[in-house]
């Protein structure tokens, strides 16, 4: 599904990431913790084609396809999906006019007729009963005058209509309260499915106490420095990140920079 | 009888003619500005004295003024003396053959608007049929308005058939001595239209000079008046959607409107004329004075616009409220791009008690465009109790275009409410990205993002209109930016 080797990546001049690999096969959920500025949102952000970050080095392989000379729209019609930290609004713009238009990229990307607007609804509205949410949803502009809780859930809800095969969570959790956090979460574990994938960047330990993943990995210093299954996430619950920190710190010294990639 | 069925008449008459009069001054004036031109163009007309006695003192007048210096706009100097004010509407054969005879450009934009074939002919001026069939359409509308009393015809016609009106309203509202575009209309006004609600009439259909084959060729300087008595109302649609190549370089029109007791007119206006090529050469200098007059008490007068043509776009339609209670309303999107300039808002002058007016203005810039708002707003001491309320807000699109606000408030009393809002953005480059990584291309992401913000003031618009002025923004804005 997706093969990351290498990456190295800057903005505006400073290097974020430093060598990152990893590797997701179909059906996978990995997740992606790191203390602040360990470089999450950039992966997320370069995975998605925001042209603000330069790659540098090394290469993405999304499907067979060299991800990183694709436009970001083509990324998102081939089913990559980027659920944001922060929603963007779009004043005036209606929530179906604009979930509509995206659809139909998706499906004229697959050669697929372009559904009409009743079509549309029909299929938006069993999309919705799945995920709990509110009709009302619907008829607002895109996130305008949404509740934090609220502009997440709405990128739930294009995730569930887009079905995308390779998600990205980008910090889903933060500004949630317990409730909507796992709305969310649900939502999310609904959306599994064996061909697709999610990658699940968070800070906290706590949305993975509703998204089970298969594997965990740690983000430091622009590179992966270690890699586990869900128990691992817990360790970090307990211990917090300095452990691992300076194992990692001990380990430069020694000379053995690159811990772990991939699993 | 109607005015499309004369036109078609002349039209015929002119074909079987054509060829055997020698009367040259019979298709355009000479070249300049002059009492002959002006004695010229009312004789051409068959006007009454007092027609042309009013147009000699605007040209009078005109000859003390000075082109207006303080808008926000830049352009060479315009020569009067090199402008033909007089032409005959175009004859048959002067026109394309067919459509392939029309610039494939043009072409292509009407297709992207989703104009049928038809109508295309029609706006590229093409003679065929459909020109015949336009009129049967325009005759069966006009049957049914003249049942309810309502007149809608050219000015010509106006004058001809309804002198009295002509003579009572014509510059009660835009006076000659209004400004120098008022007054050189008012000198050299070739047609226009003419419309009249009687008493407690509802007109039943939106008026438009899309039923009016012969208000295309009307000419640089139109003259429109709207006359709506006690209790009636009507929603009047100006323009077409398609744009035009014209090579006309000034359009200088006046519109004026009243509004008697009760009466309530709504103007929209869908603009887009030739507004020059990417590197701003050609273009028409689109100069408008519109302003409406609530005489009545609570009548209402609506102004929407849509402007997305012209080089330069100089305008303020404005409402004088002077019945208690009356209501104006402007609602306004310019859209400037490559090298366009708009200097455009309104003025609303409260009189009356208890008046109130409404102000929504978006103006989007891109490319090089330079937008312009500017606004009055004065409540006289007489206007107690009266509100206002403005909101103008403007959009950038990259960095080497400019937005301006201007606004100018006189409140001359302790009872009134005046608000004024004003934003302007930068079209932001993460709503872009957010669109894209749902799967939109760029510039269809910025379409929507641009609708999006002029909704309140599509809102305003008869659906139809709406729809065309969303296309219109599209293809306006293509290749805008990125």
């Amino acid at each position: 599904m997706l093969e990351i080797k290498n990456l190295h990546a800057e903005v505006e001049g400073k290097k974020i990431l430093k060598g990152l690999n990893l590797s997701i096969q179909p059906g996978e959920v990995h997740a992606i913790m790191g203390p602040n500025g360990s470089g999450k949102s950039t992966l997320a952000q370069v995975l998605a084609g925001r042209n603000e970050y330069d790659v540098t080095e090394g290469e993405v392989i999304y499907n067979g396809l060299d991800l990183l000379e694709m436009e970001p729209e083509s990324r998102a019609r081939s089913g990559v999906f980027l659920a944001f930290q922060y929603p963007v609004e779009i004043p005036g713009v209606n929530s179906t006019y604009f979930l509509k238009a995206a659809f139909n990229e998706v499906r004229k990307h697959r050669g697929e007729p372009e559904l009409d607007a009743l079509d549309f609804l029909s299929l938006v509205k069993e999309k919705m009963k799945v995920l709990e949410l509110p009709q009302s949803l619907l008829n607002r502009p895109v996130n305008e005058g949404f509740s934090g809780g609220e502009k997440k859930r709405n990128e739930i809800f294009q995730m569930a209509v887009l079905e995308p095969k390779l998600a990205i969570l980008d910090e889903t959790d933060s500004g949630l309260d317990i409730d909507a956090l796992r709305l969310v979460a649900e939502g999310v574990n609904k959306l599994k499915r064996p061909d697709n994938s999610q990658l699940i960047i968070t800070h906290y330990q706590r949305l993975l106490d509703y998204i089970v993943p298969d594997f965990v990995h740690v983000l430091y210093d622009g590179k992966i420095i270690k890699t586990g299954g869900k128990l691992l996430a817990l360790d970090l619950e307990e211990r917090g990140y300095d452990w691992l920190l300076e194992d990692y710190r001990a380990q430069c010294l020694n000379g053995h920079p690159s811990l772990a990639g991939a699993k | 009888m109607s005015t499309s069925t004369e036109t078609i008449e002349q039209f015929v008459n002119r074909e079987y003619q054509y060829g055997f009069v020698t009367d040259v001054e019979s298709d355009a004036a000479p070249r300049g500005l002059s009492e002959d031109t002006v004695r010229l163009i009312s004789r051409k007309k068959g006007e009454p004295e007092f027609l042309l006695e009013w147009r000699l003192k605007a040209y009078r007048y005109w000859l003390t003024m000075k082109e207006p210096v303080w808008p926000n706009v830049h352009y060479p100097k315009i020569d009067y003396q090199n402008i033909i004010y007089y032409s005959a509407p175009k004859q048959k054969t002067d026109g394309p053959k067919s459509l392939d005879e029309v610039d494939p450009k043009l072409i292509e934009t009407y297709k992207k608007l989703g104009i049928p074939l038809r109508e295309q002919e029609r706006l590229a001026g093409v003679a065929v049929d459909a020109v015949f069939d336009s009129v049967s359409v325009a005759t069966t509308f006009k049957g049914k308005l003249g049942e309810l009393g309502i007149i809608f015809c050219s000015f010509s016609e106006a004058v001809k058939e309804h002198p009295e009106l002509i003579k009572k309203y014509l510059g009660s509202v835009v006076p000659y001595t209004d400004n120098f575009f008022a007054a050189l209309n008012s000198a050299v006004y070739s047609d226009g239209s003419f419309c009249f609600i009687p008493k407690g009439v509802k007109c039943p259909m939106e008026l438009s000079t899309y039923f009016r084959i012969n208000a295309v060729d009307t000419g640089q300087f139109e003259r429109t008046l709207i006359v709506a008595e006690e209790g009636s109302t009507v929603s009047y649609l100006e323009g077409c959607t398609a744009p035009r190549r014209d090579t006309n370089q000034l359009h200088a029109a006046v519109v004026e409107i009243v509004a008697m007791d009760r009466a309530e007119v709504k103007y929209s206006t869908v603009q887009n004329w030739y507004p020059g090529d990417e590197m701003g050469r050609g273009g028409i200098y689109n100069f408008v004075t519109k302003r409406g007059l609530c005489k009545g008490v609570a009548s209402k007068i609506s102004w929407t616009q849509v402007e997305t043509g012209s080089a330069i776009t100089w305008k303020y339609p404005s409402v004088i409220l002077k019945g208690d209670q009356s209501v104006g309303e402007f609602y306004s999107v310019a859209l400037t791009t490559n090298y366009q300039q708009a200097d455009t808002g309104t003025k609303m002058v409260h009189i009356g008690k208890n008046t109130k007016s409404t102000i929504i203005s978006k103006g989007i810039s891109a490319g090089r465009g330079q937008n312009s708002y500017r606004g009055q707003v004065k409540v006289m001491r007489s206007a107690s109790g009266s509100r206002n309320f403005s909101q103008c807000d403007s959009l950038l699109l990259g960095d080497k275009c400019g937005a301006h606000t201007f606004p100018y408030l006189e409140v001359k009393n302790t009872s009134s409410t005046v608000e004024h809002e004003a934003s302007t953005s930068k079209i932001g480059e993460d709503q872009i990205f957010y669109c894209r990584q749902r799967g939109l291309s760029t510039q269809d992401a910025i379409n929507m993002i641009v609708n999006g913000y002029c909704k309140e003031v599509f809102r305003q618009l008869p659906m139809e209109f709406a729809v065309e002025a969303q296309k219109l923004l599209g293809v306006s804005l293509e290749g805008s930016v990125g």
